[in-house]
């Protein structure tokens, strides 16, 4: 059918904007006259179910939030029954008058009755909060910086860290922009400067009579859709997309129209009406949305290798916007990097790309030459490690998946099964897959074109047989080209299939139809469930949390449904009823934890902008609320269950924030760990869970598409391995702070802080599926992550956000003899928080090599060791510590005499292995030296538990520092070497093994561990350093607990300011800083990260060496 | 020709192992179901765990039976899966043999082609000792 051009995307925007059926606060909705009514009962106590209400009458510390008393007489009433039964069952205690002297919240309260804005349908304007999101402050500053770029010479950009920029370096030669019908390009960053606004062209296109791309089909149907589909519990949506051929015919004469009509006027000026002012708000407020999230993550590896030319492109454009020197030009740029792609569509692409793949010219590359360990004193490079490149021909390297987002630990796949095990190394796939992007293609269409058979997204790896067919690259099967597709919206030209922008880039990202919907996409739900025992109390985070959601309320992601939630709890449940309207918060106490049950059925979890200020109110007040509190039990697992059964409608995320062990009811756990075996060098036990109660849980969230993440912030054990099952399987996130105290501790607060911040201002994506698929051959093995394995290659994820990783086991099931690439695609379904349906797809393609030289050539030392973290976790967890650690080292042994047996002749004395593969003994070393696998070090428990958990759910970047810290010499910076940043000059210093010896005296180091950097000053470090860099006068002044480098107005200051900026603005995380001195007691944390020195249990990185080559031997 | 004890002991077995074979079978299309993604595990590993329990007792019942009947040929074969049976039960997850099955991790391709290897098996060895029931109770009957 065809969708309705311009209104039908109104009705669309309508739809989402007012919350719809399942959403929709339910017929109950206790207005002021409910609220009236509940006061009243307070007057009298009720004889029935008063004898509970009291409870909450007794406590002392109802401040200014209505105590509300468990209503419940008699449990066998459901909580569905509230809204007609409501007001006899409540004995509520709404003391709207109650308020505590001298506070504000009266006054707040009246002005809120005010608040009526976002309940018309127009969604409101995009939260102002993402321009000032910790990611996007440069972004002007790089947009602008790189739109010079190409206007000026293409040299004239300097080498810049973006390697993004290498990742889609074609982008600049794409075809000119055209405007289309049935396609849309957003773009992730601010619009070009050269493009009109927006506002300038409104309706152009619609006048033109050009049907809108990519309309979600009506309402009715969208909805029929759902209802049909609902009979499977779970969604499937994947494997639901239907082709409708004649829709694309329908579709095809209005191409052609548009395509005549329009060309008169000026192609950019048409593309971005249509783009822009075409659409209404709704639509292109939420399509330039991921632009302040995408912002740029200037990756600290700098792109070496960049081309001037690369290095001009400007990234701040999605391809359709180019130099105008493009688009007057009417053929296709056939110069530059897109020659590949032959102007005929008749040629098969495959047969040129296989042409480019015979890279044997050179003898022996750089990463096969021999090294032998022994004697080569510094393995470390002195800049950081790159991803290595697939041996592929330029043109299809080019195209290729960037390795930030997708990366194999083997870059030339292994023929046969054989192959693989001769070559003794890991093989699979580190994944993260939904990374911010400074720019993304996004798609509009119709028809998402894929293979009929095994579904896969067409991407840029296909081939092409005629105009008409392509051939899956996964499966080999021949589809056929719909009409649709024919038509290239960036050159208007029909029958180039190859140039169309899935086939142009790796990643892209597809606005899905109703097709892969179960239901209408769900709105952002946020509930926050909070620890307010006596031990939260003492700890006070609280403070913090509420401080920082009152900061980020703005910037929370989602649309005009946003929804948010509050619960606390000890030993009982509170419930907190926001209900528009509502003078003030109301509280709700269930005691009854064996029973949970909702107190009122909506209210709960209302509308973010409806009832701001009645949750500023209750932001404000809960820190002061539970101070006096002597509760000290903690009933986390009732308060999960209740969490649950709130979400359980939506679905959404639950944030909880615990601090002990949890004491009282359902999921009760004791302490299990032994504090003398701390240091044990035998057995670690309890790693994993004592109960299945939170597994189970998190399945039954992960079915309600509910992920819960968890902040544990705690001073003693608080058995994180059963803990983190809540958030392990429901795709949640895992937060810990060890020793949390908001005094005592500043550091850990201020870490705190900074998580908060990004954690409610990033992006995330609901009701998530993520499906891996792999050319025939290649099977998935095993899957590493926080979700829920749903199939053999699908993963269920309740929520995905920007810092989860994935790693995936591979194995090669058949013969690869028949062909000379394999592909690897990533399709991340999900709903964004303005509640489209959208699809991220990734694709890799790596060469199939024959020969055991040429599988080492191009091993990613980097994957493999990330690889191998995450199945030692496993083992570990499924056999014991110290299996998993023999394993890690015979992965070493086994993959070093693999290589030596295949260069016999070169037979030394020493420890030989190629130079791809020269610091996987260093990692592995780094790696027993972590605390997720050290034995023989005194490690908390907890503190193991949780680096398995990060090396779990880590993308490979953050991994990778955790694993091996980054070791400079910061006394000393010159601009040698320096590349320029937003015309702020950041000195490179050299990376230096992570060894005492380095360490001098006289200097000053920062080691950069990924989640927190540290500072170690020597005792006779330069006085000017500690002068114009910390601004002490000498070494004896500096204190003891230093977190900030003061900003200072010398040339050292700033360079060493200015690095540290750079290196903080590549992660997500800002990290803590300790400035550590030489004396201090906090060196020990320091020193733990020098994994090259020896310790009392464990090898210096020599001694390790040896052993390796002895085991070798054996 | 007599009705022993015996005889009736291998009569009953004959019976029960029919069901076993249906569980069986039941546990390998389960399976493969899940291999081949027709159905989500959560869902999958109830049903199978609502049989595992069954397929257990009714195999010790028979271990039971033929203790009592003195048959220790019988019983000597049946040893090794009744040991099976009951380190599979204790050896589960925290939680115990409810989650025989896990969902949670069903789904590895180890574990998937253990399970999918485990109820062949057992298929084989139900089918064959389905036979030799029948023969011994025939046998049993004939003999005196």
């Amino acid at each position: 059918m065809q969708a309705p051009p311009g209104p039908g995307y109104g009705l669309h925007g309508q739809d989402y904007a007012a919350p719809s059926g399942p959403y929709s606060p339910g017929p109950g909705k206790a207005g002021p006259e409910g609220q009236g009514r509940c006061g009243g009962y307070y007057s009298g106590p009720r004889p029935g179910p008063a004898g509970l209400g009291l409870a909450g009458v007794q406590r002392g510390y109802v401040g200014g939030i209505a105590a509300f008393g468990n209503y419940h007489g008699s449990p066998a009433a459901a909580p569905q029954g509230f809204p007609a039964t409501c007001s006899p069952q409540l004995a509520p205690t709404s003391c709207r008058s109650s308020l505590p002297a001298g506070s504000p919240h009266a006054s707040v309260l009246a002005a809120a009755t005010g608040w009526s804005a976002p309940l018309t349908p127009v969604p409101l304007p995009p939260p102002p909060g993402y321009s000032a999101s910790p990611w996007s402050v440069q972004a002007p500053d790089r947009l602008l910086r790189n739109h010079a770029g190409p206007s000026a010479s293409a040299g004239s950009s300097p080498a810049n860290p973006v390697a993004d920029s290498l990742a889609y370096p074609g982008r600049q030669n794409a075809p000119p922009p055209r405007s289309s019908p049935v396609m849309s390009t957003v773009l992730p960053g601010a619009p070009s400067p050269r493009a009109p606004p927006a506002g300038k062209h409104p309706r152009e296109p619609v006048a033109l009579g050009v049907p809108l791309p990519g309309l979600p089909p009506q309402k009715g149907m969208q909805y029929g859709d759902c209802v049909n589909n609902q009979a499977s519990s779970a969604p499937t949506p994947l494997s639901s997309a239907s082709d409708d051929e004649e829709e694309e015919e329908d579709e095809e004469a209005g191409v052609d129209s548009s395509s005549t009509t329009s060309s008169a006027s000026p192609v950019p000026n048409s593309y971005d009406a249509l783009e822009g002012g075409g659409y209404p708000d709704v639509h292109s407020s939420s399509a330039s949305s991921p632009a302040p999230d995408h912002a740029p993550e200037p990756d600290p590896a700098p792109a070496a290798p960049l081309s001037a030319k690369v290095m001009a492109k400007p990234f701040g454009h999605g391809y359709p916007t180019l130099q105008p020197g493009y688009q007057t030009t009417a053929a296709p740029p056939s110069a530059g990097t897109f020659a590949q792609y032959p102007q005929h569509p008749g040629v098969n692409q495959l047969s040129s790309a296989l042409g480019g793949l015979s890279l044997q010219s050179s003898p022996q590359p750089e990463s096969l030459r021999p090294i032998n360990l022994t004697q080569e004193r510094d393995v470390l490079p002195a800049t950081p490690v790159w991803a290595p490149v697939p041996n592929l021909n330029l043109d299809l390297r080019k195209l290729n998946c960037s390795p930030d987002s997708f990366r194999c630990t083997l870059t030339s796949i292994p023929q046969t099964q054989a192959l693989l095990n001769k070559a003794k190394l890991p093989l699979g796939l580190l994944l993260h897959p939904f990374r911010d992007l400074t720019q993304l293609p996004v798609i509009t269409s119709n028809t998402i074109v894929r293979c009929r058979s095994c579904r896969t997204y067409i991407n840029p790896f296909v081939s092409f047989i005629d105009q008409r067919r392509w051939k899956c690259n996964l499966c080999y099967r021949v589809n056929d080209v719909p009409e649709e597709f024919m038509y290239n919206p960036l050159t208007r030209s029909y029958g180039e299939p190859h140039k169309r922008p899935e086939v142009q880039n790796s990643t892209v990202e597809f606005i899905a139809s109703s097709d892969y919907m179960l239901r209408p996409p769900q709105p952002a739900v946020y509930l926050f469930v909070l620890d307010v025992s006596h031990n939260a109390m003492e700890a006070g985070y609280l403070a913090v949390l509420c401080q920082s959601l009152l900061e980020n309320l703005d910037k929370l992601p989602g649309d005009s449904r946003t929804r948010i939630g509050f619960m606390t709890f000890d030993s009982t449940i509170h419930f907190y009823n926001l209900q528009e309207g509502f003078s003030q918060p109301q509280m709700l106490i269930v005691s009854d934890i064996d029973d949970v049950f909702l107190p009122t059925p909506d209210g709960l979890l209302v509308n973010l902008y409806e009832s701001r200020e009645l949750i500023k109110v209750l932001l404000n007040a809960l820190p002061n609320m539970f101070t006096s509190t002597r509760e000290t039990h903690s009933a986390l697992g009732p308060a999960l269950q209740a969490a649950f059964k709130l979400m359980s409608p939506t679905g959404g995320r639950v944030s909880v924030f615990q601090t002990q062990l949890p004491s009282l009811g359902a999921g009760l756990l004791q302490s299990r760990e032994d504090p003398n075996q701390r240091s044990s060098t035998k057995v670690v036990q309890h790693l994993g869970p004592a109960t299945d109660f939170y597994k189970k849980l998190a399945l039954d969230c992960s079915g309600q598409q509910t992920a819960v993440d968890l902040f544990l912030l705690s001073s003693q054990y608080s058995d994180l391995s059963s803990l983190a099952c809540m958030s392990r399987y429901s795709a949640g996130c895992i937060y810990y702070y060890p020793s949390f105290h908001c005094t005592h501790n500043p550091s850990q607060m201020e870490k705190l802080q900074k998580d908060l911040k990004r954690y409610l201002t990033r992006k995330i994506g609901f009701e998530a599926v993520m499906r891996i698929r792999c050319t025939k051959g290649l099977s998935m093995h095993t899957f590493h992550g926080n979700f829920f394995v749903r199939s053999t290659d699908l993963l269920s994820l309740a929520n995905i956000n920007p810092d989860a990783g994935f790693a995936v086991q591979l194995s090669i099931e058949e013969s690869l003899t028949d062909t000379s690439l394999v592909c690897f695609q990533t399709a991340l379904l999900y709903t964004s928080s303005k509640g489209e349906r959208r699809i991220r797809v990734h694709t890799l393609c790596l060469p199939v090599v024959s020969s055991l030289a040429e599988v080492h050539a191009g091993a990613d030392v980097q994957a493999a060791i990330c690889l191998l973290a995450n199945m030692a976790v496993d083992r570990s967890i499924s056999s014991s510590l110290s299996d998993a650690r023999d394993a890690l080292v015979n992965a070493v042994v086994d993959s070093l005499s693999a290589y030596g047996s295949t260069v016999s002749n070169l037979r030394h004395s020493g420890l030989m292995a190629p130079a791809s593969l020269k610091l996987f003994p260093l990692y592995v070393l780094a790696l027993l030296k972590q605390k997720a696998f050290r034995t023989g070090t005194s490690t908390r428990l907890d503190d193991r538990v949780y680096a398995m958990c990060q090396i779990k759910s880590q993308p490979l970047v953050h991994l990778m520092r955790m694993i091996h810290p980054n070791l400079h010499r910061i006394d000393r910076l010159t601009d040698e070497g320096a590349i320029h940043v937003n015309d702020r000059v950041v000195p490179q210093p050299p990376l230096q093994k992570l060894s005492a010896e380095k360490l001098t005296r006289e200097g000053a180091f920062l080691m950069d561990c990924g989640s927190v950097f540290y500072i170690w000053i020597g005792k006779d470090c330069d006085s000017n350093f500690i002068e114009d860099v910390l601004g002490f006068p000498n070494f004896a002044s500096i204190p003891q607990k230093m977190t900030h480098l003061p900003e200072l107005d010398t040339l050292a200051s700033e360079r060493t300011r200015s690095f540290l900026t750079w290196l903080q603005d590549s992660r997500p995380l800002s990290p803590v800083l300790h400035v550590v001195k030489d004396e201090s007691p906090a060196k020990m944390e320091f020193f733990q990260h020098l994994v090259e020195d020896r310790t009392e249990a464990a090898f210096s990185y020599y001694e390790f060496l040896l052993h390796v080559q002895q085991q070798i031997s054996k | 020709m007599a009705f022993t004890f015996a005889a009736f002991c291998y009569m009953l077995a004959l019976v029960l192992c029919a069901a076993l074979i249906f569980f069986a079978i039941w546990h390998i299309i389960a399976f493969d179901e899940l291999r081949t993604d027709f159905k989500n595990p959560i869902d999958q590993c109830n049903p199978v765990h609502a049989l595992v329990l069954p397929e257990y007792s009714i195999h010790s019942l028979f271990c039971v039976m033929f203790l009592c009947a003195q048959e220790w040929l019988t019983l000597g074969l049946n040893v090794p899966l009744l040991f099976y049976h009951f380190w599979r039960y204790f050896h589960c997850p925290a939680d115990g043999p409810e989650l025989a099955y896990d969902p949670l991790v069903v789904m590895n391709a180890d574990t998937l082609s253990y399970c999918q290897k485990e109820a062949w098996c057992k298929l084989a060895f139900y089918l064959l000792s389905f036979f030799y029931y029948l023969y011994c109770m025939i046998s049993a009957l004939v003999s005196s």
